[in-house]
């Protein structure tokens, strides 16, 4: 007990930024949820993938700290949007490959989810493999930077380099702490904003309310569908890059623990609700580290878990309802 | 068949897309009674001794065979309990390794970290718990809807492997070892075969002995796991064909028309989780046997999910389908070991492409093709022959 309120405002601190992060990944599977109704299970190798791009990035451009602010400023936005373009490329891919047949046909939601579990070991693996994969077409050597260490963790090239801003209660508040909170909730605002107001998001919202009458109207159940794994893959890769920004590493199976704690946040929050979403992995990551704070680190994800059990046996819909059909028509 | 139950003229009694093996199942099921009995009892003595002939291609040369089989068989179990809950019951259960688990972990610490409980006794009594804490899982969660149990039974997985690794009590991230071995009784003997090309011969020096549970041999393992599945597999079939099977489908099917019919489905949700429950535990008491040794990373969560692949692979709800479903999972990746590194690789894209292009499994239950096949002509019947 003491230890908590000892490091209050450090656990505090450390799980808004952990929050932060689970609700922005977490937006992928609410968003693929609300419009579906399905479990996007490889959305945590969307995020992988996202997050291995803006390594490689730093990799070729020759990343790293300490060099003036407007080139850090440029190699933050080069990994972001690396990490963006490739983690919904992938999300698309996996729309394409795992979801869209299915679709077509009806299939059962188990169905479904045993696919995208099936897309979710192929990208695994690929990127486990890496160093083979690229074996087989003789580019094992150019591309070895890139490559070598398949199955370890791989280092980010942190543009930024951490900082203390201001010590609050004890806890010295870093940059990147406060870069990776702004950003999440900015990011978190621009997609509310885009679903609703714009017209995409219209889209998104009708269709999550009832498809079939939304087909009717004239909207293209294919292409919302298509666009809203697209924004859950640009939020992935987002958070990818903030996630770098603050642990460092990434691996090939790293999306694994990150998608069910997200996954948890999404649920939290109430599922299919864009805004439950970051509420969600707010709370996750605070029950987290409190709860860590009181029985032991090792029971970390223990707490997260039960967190899951409770929320879903007492308010099945989580904390703010499941809405994204029916915020504002 | 009778007449009256005959399609309209250009229809077919027997599923078109199963074609040739309905047929086979079938014929199998016209022949006379006693004829069916010697075959099954034909196939089960080769089944026994399937370790001793170790047939060329089937057995994979570079690992032991009887291991193998004894992999296989724990699958085959497992499959064949996770098909009650899942195939049975409708509910999607991916944290079934929990239970696996738990059987082991009730026979590691009983038998070797706190007491002395010999093997015969812990085997039910690791199975007897194993369902106890299925009834207590199963209570509170389920009455969460469909998808979420998903989740639920997922969190609950990987929370019993990680209460495993921290709990000094039962080990801790170092496991049990010195897991207790069944009894053996040394009565004679029984040499394997050795293949030379297509050609057999008895080899005398490679023998097991009847019937001693040792380290090197794992074929009495591979027995005992055979014995258990036998059992399992007769009081499956007796259950299904039960008032208790029937309530089961109704549930699966519309749970709300199966409540308003008098069937309290609450109920028979949670007896197929705990019989799942028993068999999970069964088989991961098996397994804790044979390996001696148990850690919390042999209960890792993509058992489950390779567990759940088993079911729907084969065909959720058709036994016969699942066994095969069981076989596949755990015998591919022994054909795949010159492959190692990419076996997981290619079993991903095998899910994708069986989920996408034989979404009820290898082989579907009988009665859901057919049910697919009204739903055809009704739908038929109401909005017209689909001619475009």
């Amino acid at each position: 007990m003491s230890f908590l309120l000892h490091n209050f405002v450090a656990l505090t601190f450390t799980a808004l930024v952990l929050g932060a992060v689970y609700g922005l990944v977490a937006l992928g599977y609410t968003l693929v949820y609300g419009v579906l109704r399905l479990i996007n299970f490889a959305h945590s190798e969307v995020w992988m993938w996202g997050s291995f791009a803006a390594v490689w990035v730093m990799i070729a451009v020759g990343g790293g700290s300490g060099k003036g602010l407007t080139v850090t400023i440029g190699l933050l936005v080069l990994a972001g949007a690396a990490a963006m373009i490739v983690s919904g490329g992938v999300a698309l891919a996996v729309e394409r490959v795992a979801y869209r047949r299915l679709r077509r046909v009806n299939a059962p939601p188990l169905i479904a989810l045993i696919s995208a579990i099936g897309a979710s070991f192929v990208l695994g693996e690929i990127m486990g493999l890496r160093d083979q994969v690229v074996g087989w077409f003789g580019l094992r050597d150019p591309l070895n930077a890139y490559v070598r260490g398949a199955r370890d963790n791989t280092r980010f090239a942190n543009p930024v380099e951490s900082h203390e801003l201001l010590r609050v209660g004890g806890y010295g508040v870093t940059n990147i702490d406060v870069i990776i909170i702004i950003s999440a909730l900015l990011m978190m605002v621009v997609l509310d904003q885009f679903i609703a107001r714009s017209r995409l998001g219209r889209g998104i919202r009708a269709v999550a309310q009832d498809s079939e009458a939304a087909a009717l109207m004239g909207i293209n159940k294919d292409r919302v569908v298509q666009i809203t794994f697209l924004l859950g893959g640009i939020m992935a890769g987002g958070a990818a890059l903030l996630y770098l920004m603050k642990f460092g590493v990434t691996r090939w199976n790293a999306g694994f623990i990150l998608g069910v704690k997200a996954f948890t946040a999404a649920v939290l929050g109430g599922i299919g609700n864009v805004r439950g979403a970051l509420i969600g992995g707010f709370v996750l990551g605070l029950a987290e580290n409190y709860g860590s704070a009181l029985i032991g680190t090792q029971w970390k994800d223990v707490v997260a878990f039960l967190l899951l059990v409770v929320i879903l046996l007492f308010r099945p819909t989580g904390l703010l309802g499941e809405s994204l059909g029916r915020t504002r028509a | 068949m009778s007449t009256a139950t005959a399609p309209p003229a250009g229809g077919r009694t027997q599923p078109v897309r199963t074609g040739r093996l309905a047929g086979l199942g079938g014929r199998v099921a016209a022949l006379p009674r006693p004829v069916k009995l010697l075959l099954i009892a034909f196939l089960v003595v080769f089944l026994y001794l399937l370790p001793l002939i170790d047939p060329p291609f089937i057995a994979p040369s570079e690992s032991d065979f009887g291991g193998v089989l004894f992999n296989v068989a724990t699958y085959v179990l497992v499959a064949l309990g996770l098909n009650v809950v899942l195939g049975y019951a409708g509910l999607l259960d991916l944290g079934y390794v929990g239970f696996y688990a738990i059987g082991a972990y009730t026979v590691g610490v009983l038998g070797s970290l706190h007491g002395n409980v010999p093997f015969l006794l812990l085997l039910p009594f690791a199975a007897v718990v194993t369902l106890i804490s299925g009834v207590l899982l199963g209570a509170p969660t389920l009455r969460v809807r469909g998808d979420y149990l998903a989740i639920v039974t997922l969190g609950f997985g990987e929370i019993i492997r990680l209460i495993a690794v921290n709990w000094s009590w039962v080990g801790a991230a170092s496991g049990i070892s010195d897991v207790p071995k069944p009894p053996s009784t040394e009565l004679f003997q029984i040499p394997h075969l050795a293949w030379v090309g297509l050609v057999a011969s008895i080899d005398l020096d490679d023998t097991t002995t009847f019937l001693r549970f040792g380290v090197l041999d794992q074929v009495p393992y591979y027995w005992l796991a055979l014995t258990v599945i036998l059992i399992i597999l007769l009081a499956d079939i007796a259950l299904q064909k039960s008032r208790v099977g029937r309530a089961w489908e109704a549930t699966r099917e519309d749970e709300d028309a199966a409540e308003l019919m008098g069937v309290p489905t609450f109920k028979f949700k949670l007896l197929a989780f705990a019989i799942g429950a028993f068999v999970g535990g069964l088989s991961g008491a098996l397994f804790a046997t044979r390996q001696a040794f148990i850690n919390p990373e042999s209960f890792q969560l993509l058992l489950s999910i390779l567990f759940v692949a088993a079911v729907v692979v084969g065909g959720a709800g058709n036994r016969w389908g699942v066994i095969f479903g069981g076989i596949i999972v755990s015998y591919l990746p022994e054909l795949f070991r010159p492959f190692a590194d990419f076996r997981v690789l290619i079993f991903g894209v095998l899910l994708v492409l069986l989920a996408n292009y034989r979404p009820q499994g290898l082989f579907p239950p009988r009665r859901s093709v057919r049910a697919k096949e009204l739903d055809q002509r009704l739908e038929e019947l109401e909005e017209g022959t689909p001619s475009a």
